[in-house]
């Protein structure tokens, strides 16, 4: 009851404004966008914004970081595929191309009356749409054992930098016969096949270097992103080196002790020498405080323009978001982005507003050049953003066929980051 | 017996046997270039810039190359490099650019350069996508669907997550500048799963016709 009359209040609301398309105007005489987040979702939404409005909005992008470094491709670095520096990316062109006024700070409160965003250094700036695109945070008391403060022993590497680099030092440093663990998630999370990759490129790292080590996963869910492949793949370049805990064998019932480095799972206590916990996920901070999550910690929106069910002034894109079939991943993001930024205008200025289309499609590498990939298109249903159709790699595909789809995921690689940073 | 067989498959596999051979020659002469110049699926700018897509590009206009001045300039005064105009400077360079970076003396022999040039055509994603291919002819009512090139540009939106927006060939083909019929093909032989490519294949099935010619017509307008 309470869901539908938010649905129905939601789209009126987003209707009527893409119909009568007002002109607001600020005190600088220009509407106001401003977009907390500079990742996938946040950057993208404020590049195209400043792109298409050509100068007729003024677009503040909060960032507390000045080089991004991206989640997608760090899976690699740890595989030792990829440099470091070839995931950071920072704001110059953003700022200097694209007139957007870069600010690095956190975002620490919304006013949604007043429609201003509080900075963490003091300041507040006005807004007349707010797009919030601020990623995960964990859920708290998820992995039993485990906060954030136990992230140097037990890294969790689902937010890139610092994180990754430690889980790759510490996974080299690895005895020579010892045991690398990860606690899996449970859904939803930002990019279902990013825990399975890793551990394919761990594997790929240890088979080198350490061949004699075992990978161990303890996993809450039954079923994993693209697990077909995944398993083949590991059968066929790192035999007898990983071991799948599922649900059916206590892999929900885990507990870690980062003091001690072991890993319980069932009653049955493991000793561990890298244990990257990777607990259950919930949207970034900042949508709470800005009250547009739900009780499951997630911010619904509608699908026809991101738009926020508690809120027509805000849109929430990326991770955050609960928006119906599409995965959390850096490409559906940047997808979701631009139909966002196409509505915004269009609320803003009265620009043309287009018929929202989104796609992903998310690669994965499981050994040097054997890449495999799964994808779909969606479509904005007044309920949610629903997948029209999708295709998934095949188990059993030529070695040709797998080094081609990654080379296509380096391909795309340098695409998104250019869509987003320009 | 190994051999005989890649024989035969490469016979098979490039009907101008006389070109192949000349790309072939061209990458040993490519040799010379390679400690500044780069060319393939992961070529990146070096000294020089990266040389996919070069045949048609306007001089010293890669956007992630530290030109000379000179170059710079020549691409502003309309130099491009054309096949022909290939062949002259890679004579002497300095004889086209006097003063490029380009340390290289240049390619006496009139064959080397052909060679070379015809390896650096192979790296032109256009040729391939475009004429290398045996796509079913589109019927001429869609083909003469006049796209609307705003709506193209929005819908653009989701080719450049992949592609370049700059045209450039960074892992994957460059899709901007294309004539609008071909444009308009190449997205119906996906649509339609005569091309393979299952990415490709859903985009442009989620396309309806009209939303295909918009994009043609949007990206026949970028440079
Ligand atoms: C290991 C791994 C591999 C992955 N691989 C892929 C892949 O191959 N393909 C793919 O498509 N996706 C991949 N992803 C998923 C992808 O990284 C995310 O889905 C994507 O980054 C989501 O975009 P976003 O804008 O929601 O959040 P993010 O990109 O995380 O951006 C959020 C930004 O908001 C900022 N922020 C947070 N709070 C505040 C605040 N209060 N004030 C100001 N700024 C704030 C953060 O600093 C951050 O920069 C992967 C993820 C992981 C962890």
């Amino acid at each position: 009851m309470k869901l539908n009359r938010r649905l129905f209040m939601g789209t009126t609301v987003a209707a009527a404004a893409s119909l009568s398309a007002p002109m607001v105007l600020s005190a600088s005489g220009k509407p106001r966008v401003v977009v907390v987040g500079g990742g996938a979702g946040g950057a993208t939404a404020a590049r195209y914004i400043a792109k298409g409005s050509k100068g007729a909005i003024d677009v503040t992008l909060i960032e507390p970081t000045r080089t991004y470094y991206t989640c997608f491709f760090s899976n690699l670095y740890i595989g030792g595929l990829r440099d470091f520096s070839s995931l950071g990316h920072t704001y110059g062109k953003l700022a200097a191309d694209y007139g957007i006024n870069v600010v690095h700070d956190w975002a620490i409160g919304v006013d949604r009356d007043a429609k201003t965003v509080m900075l963490a250094g003091g300041d507040k700036i006005p807004y007349d749409r707010l797009i919030l695109s601020p990623g995960i945070d964990f859920v708290d008391g998820a992995v039993e054992g485990w906060d954030v403060s136990a992230q140097n022993k037990m890294p969790h590497a689902f937010k890139a930098g610092s994180q990754t680099q430690l889980l790759k030092a510490q996974i080299e440093a690895m005895p020579q016969g010892g045991t690398f663990a990860m606690v899996a998630p449970p859904n939803p999370f930002r990019c279902p096949p990013g825990p399975y990759e890793r551990v394919s490129m761990i594997a790929h790292v240890l088979k080198q270097k350490n061949p004699t080590a075992k990978i161990l996963i303890a996993d809450p869910k039954p079923k994993f992103s693209k697990m077909a492949l995944f398993q083949d793949g590991w059968a066929e370049h790192y035999e007898g080196m990983i071991d799948w805990v599922g649900p059916d064998f206590g892999g929900d019932l885990v507990s870690v002790n980062p003091d001690e480095m072991t890993l319980t799972i069932d009653g049955e206590v493991n000793k561990v020498d890298v244990c990257n916990v990777i607990p259950a996920m919930k949207a970034g901070r900042i949508a709470e405080i800005a009250g547009v999550t739900n009780d499951k910690g997630w911010a619904p929106v509608n699908a026809i323009d991101m738009s926020s069910k508690m809120d027509a002034n805000i849109y929430v894109l990326g991770d955050s978001a609960q928006q119906g079939d599409m995965p959390k991943s850096g490409f559906s993001a940047n997808s979701q982005a631009k139909v966002c930024a196409n509505a915004v205008r269009g609320s803003l200025t009265g620009s043309k507003v287009f018929p929202a289309k989104f796609s992903n499609t998310c690669w994965s590498l499981i050994d040097t050049n054997d890449g495999v990939k799964v994808g779909a298109t969606y479509q904005a249903t007044d309920e949610k953003i629903a997948k029209i159709e999708g295709f998934v790699s095949k188990v059993g595909e030529s070695a040709e066929t797998r080094q081609t789809t990654y080379e296509e995921s380096v391909g795309w690689y340098s695409g998104i980051t250019a869509d987003m940073f320009g | 017996m190994l051999g005989k067989h890649i024989l035969v498959i490469m016979a098979v596999a490039c009907p101008s046997y006389a070109f192949a051979g000349a790309a072939e020659r061209g990458e040993m002469v490519f040799k010379k270039c390679r400690s500044c110049h780069e060319v393939g699926t992961f070529a990146k700018a070096k000294v020089g810039p990266p040389l996919n897509d070069l045949i048609g590009r306007v001089a010293g206009s890669h956007a992630n190359v530290k030109y000379s001045k000179a170059m710079v300039a020549a691409g502003k005064d309309g130099l491009v490099w054309t096949e022909e105009v290939l062949d002259q400077y890679l004579t002497r360079p300095r004889d086209i650019v006097p003063k490029t970076n380009m340390t290289f003396r240049g390619l006496k022999k009139p064959e080397d350069r052909a060679d070379v040039i015809a390896y650096l055509k192979t790296f032109l994603s256009d040729e391939i996508i475009v004429s290398a291919s045996n796509d079913p002819d589109v019927s001429p009512d869609i083909l003469t669907i006049a796209g609307d090139p705003e709506y193209g540009e929005y819908l653009s939106g989701t080719c450049v997550t992949c592609h370049q927006v700059d045209g450039t060939d960074q892992g994957l083909p460059s899709i901007t500048g294309w004539p609008q019929s071909s444009f308009v093909t190449v997205l119906h032989a996906y649509k339609t799963k005569h091309r393979e490519n299952p990415v490709m294949q859903q985009f442009a099935g989620a396309l309806s016709n009209d939303e295909i010619a918009a994009l043609a017509a949007y990206f026949q307008s970028v440079p």
